[in-house]
């Protein structure tokens, strides 16, 4: 399918130019450890409770994505390549391709993050589906919300502190579920089922939205 | 060289104005330009021939007036301007991070073409570039990217090319390649040139001077 072909050339230029330059990687990383490693210095032998450690996980996840998912527009518009892709690339496949590349980025620092989180910070997991899927569903609603955001905010000045101040009321509702999922099964009285259900339709709706008003963001 | 039965296409302007904000770039500019002909912008600096470029390209909305783009007596939709435009201005660039072979591949892939790696060898060679095809394209100099974006602006053959000060950066033997483009553009469909310099006002028939 010539849609499908167009989001696949989008992604793989991207992953490309990020393995060969680690524009956002080396951001989004050097957040998540750095403060990973700081915070379990600091609590050292003291155990913190799950509804904390729920709450500092999702902090540690949503600035590194905005350390590092943002990047994804703002870095054309800066090596002057916006103009390039606007010139060849229909919008949804462009919007597609960034959204599936910020995915895959933010579930692979997952892949990192999360062992890391575990053995610094040792917290218990009632029911690890649960966790998985809060986070699987959590990070599609990130990345999605992030992606957008950011072709937003690409050909504006002061982007970093618009990305944040745009995204964070975008972004209470997920994650306010995403949190309380994470403290229901650190605590385990009770499973996840309700707010991965929030985050679903989260998900669905923040993708709804991106795929309507992307060709506006995208021509105007 | 040009496909055989090759569509009728031409571009009308009509009753043009750009303003930002209270800053008037141009007014009720108008103008035609049909198969076969080149349209030579001019103007000092500031005088708003990049944003009639853009304007032309798609790339920017008129505050006033209307360009149309017709292809075989249709004028084309926004959704089809990708396939029949190619532009090229200072403010573009390619990506740094890829090769030159690299880049053409990926603007083959989203415009639907089909291509081989033959194909862009070609192209690259066209330019001047073949041996350099492989290599990243930060590493180039200022004349070989132009190069490089004189190959991305013609790579589908587009009925309509802009080109924004071609010739920049580029030395002798880049420049007849710029005059090889420009004539076989012509062959096949319309062309606008924004330039100052003296050795670019003959590639038009046409002269469109910005005040």
């Amino acid at each position: 399918m010539p849609w499908l072909e167009g989001v696949l050339a989008v992604f793989l230029k991207d992953w490309r130019s990020e393995f060969r330059t680690r524009y956002a990687l080396n951001a989004a990383l050097l957040f998540a450890v750095t403060t990973l490693v700081v915070v379990s210095f600091a609590i050292g032998a003291f155990g913190i409770s799950g509804d904390l450690l729920a709450a500092f996980l999702w902090v540690v996840i949503l600035f590194s994505s905005m350390a590092g998912l943002g990047q994804v527009f703002i870095k054309e518009v800066e090596s002057r390549t916006f103009t390039a892709l606007r010139l060849v690339a229909r919008p949804s496949e462009v919007w597609a391709g960034k959204f599936f590349f910020n995915l895959v980025l933010l579930l692979g620092l997952e892949v990192i993050i999360i062992p890391l989180f575990f053995i610094l910070l040792n917290p218990w997991v009632s029911d690890w589906g649960g966790f998985i899927a809060v986070l699987i569903l959590g990070s599609v609603g990130l990345a999605g919300a992030t992606t957008l955001i950011a072709a937003i905010i690409a050909q504006a000045k002061g982007k970093g502190a618009l990305l944040a101040g745009l995204s964070y009321p975008i972004l209470i509702p997920l994650l306010a579920a995403a949190t309380s999922g994470t403290r229901h099964l650190f605590r385990g009285d009770g499973g996840a089922g309700q707010e991965s259900q929030i985050l679903a339709a989260y998900a669905v709706v923040v993708i709804t939205a991106a795929s309507l008003l992307f060709d506006f963001i995208w021509n105007e | 060289m040009a496909p055989p039965n090759q569509p009728e296409v031409s571009l009308s302007a009509k009753a043009l104005t750009q303003r930002f904000g209270p800053n008037k770039i141009f007014e009720s500019l108008s103008f035609e330009v049909p198969k076969g002909q080149g349209l030579v912008v001019t103007g000092p600096n500031g005088s708003g021939k990049t944003t009639l470029l853009r304007i032309l390209s798609g790339l920017l909305r008129p505050t006033k007036g209307d360009v149309r783009l017709n292809v075989d007596g249709k004028v084309i939709s926004p959704e089809d301007r990708l396939k029949h435009i190619g532009f090229i201005t200072p403010e573009l660039a390619l990506y740094e991070e890829l090769t030159a072979l690299e880049n053409l591949e990926f603007f083959a892939h989203v415009r639907r073409l089909k291509r081989t790696k033959a194909d862009h060898l070609a192209l690259l060679e066209r330019v001047g570039l073949k041996e350099r095809g492989r290599d990243l394209v930060g590493t180039f100099s200022s004349g070989m990217k132009q190069r490089l974006k004189l190959a991305f602006a013609i790579q589908h053959e587009p009925a309509f090319l802009f080109l924004d000060e071609p010739g920049s950066s580029l030395d002798e033997d880049g420049r007849a390649i710029v005059k090889g483009i420009i004539s076989e553009q012509k062959a096949h469909g319309a062309l606008v040139v924004a330039t100052n310099d003296e050795r670019e006002l003959a590639y038009g028939e046409k002269r469109l001077a910005l005040a």
